[in-house]
């Protein structure tokens, strides 16, 4: 049952990927370009999923169990250190200079061919090394 | 349909997969967090199952006639392998990407997303930036 619903979130996440544009590097990279020709398309895909998001995480927050019974809890909201931030910078710099992270590099499996394999690969190898490096994370 | 409506009602799905995923299965819809647990194997058939249900959009897609995004296409093996390193490094590190910290630390109105993701908007947009401009702005190109 678990894994019937994610993977059923799992797809409609992807189809909100594909309908988006975030699979397209050149509309990423238009959107992050804003000294050039700005595209500003993709700030409707995070309004949007906001917009939608917000209200569950209202709804989550005053319950304790989910749906099918299992605890909620919610990641810790405060507390900034160095590893996210600096997290945060690498990821940022990786994003701008391909422009996929890594949902869109996901669904690119699918259809993209080799150049999606090898972004994939990359960002397999780097979330391994990364983890071998430093203390295992929650999640 | 307008890019702009189709834009906010992809988002929407997107927002609606991470209520459902929240609600339902008690967790965070973060792609590279999803992706770093599953590689190291962490108990849990979830994980897999949520990566091959976007997986399957993709073969959905190809199945389809979907194209590879040129810009996708057109990249080099040099500058993919060193982006999929600096995505798979940085969002380990830093403990999510644009789905966990965007979409979903934001609306959970989280200062360590907030943090997380005004910092990768900006390198995002300052390696666009040195990619883009910088050669003209050095003088190596006429712009």
């Amino acid at each position: 049952m678990r894994a019937m619903s994610a993977a059923l979130f799992g797809a409609i996440f992807g189809v909100g990927l594909l309908l988006s544009g975030m699979l397209d590097p050149a509309k990423v990279l238009g959107f992050l370009d804003v000294a050039g020709a700005w595209n500003p398309q993709l700030a409707f895909v995070m309004g949007g999923a906001i917009a939608v998001a917000f209200p569950a995480f209202l709804i989550a927050r005053r319950r304790e169990r989910t749906l099918l019974g299992d605890p909620l809890t919610l990641p810790p909201r405060l507390g900034l250190d160095r590893g996210l931030v600096g997290g945060a910078a690498l990821f940022g710099l990786g994003w701008g200079l391909v422009g996929i992270c890594p949902g869109p590099g996901i669904v690119l499996l699918g259809f993209a061919g080799p150049p999606a394999w090898t972004f994939a690969a990359a960002m397999v190898a780097g979330v391994v090394v990364a983890r071998g490096a430093v203390p295992v994370s929650p999640g | 349909m307008h890019p702009f409506l189709q834009s906010l009602i992809g988002g929407g799905l997107i927002g609606a997969a991470s209520a459902g995923l929240l609600l339902t299965n008690g967790r965070i819809a973060g792609v590279s967090g999803i992706l770093s647990n599953a590689a190291a194997f962490r108990p849990g058939v979830w994980r897999w199952a949520f990566l091959g249900g976007l997986l399957a959009v993709g073969l959905a897609a190809s199945l389809l006639g979907h194209a590879a995004p040129p810009t996708l296409s057109n990249a080099g093996p040099g500058i993919l392998i060193a982006g999929g390193l600096l995505v798979g490094v940085g969002t380990q590190l830093g403990n999510g990407c644009t789905s966990g910290h965007g979409v979903c630390g934001l609306s959970n109105l989280s200062l360590r997303s907030l943090v997380a993701t005004a910092t990768f908007m900006a390198t995002a947009g300052l390696a666009v930036f040195a990619l883009r401009h910088g050669p003209a702005l050095l003088g190596l190109v006429q712009s």
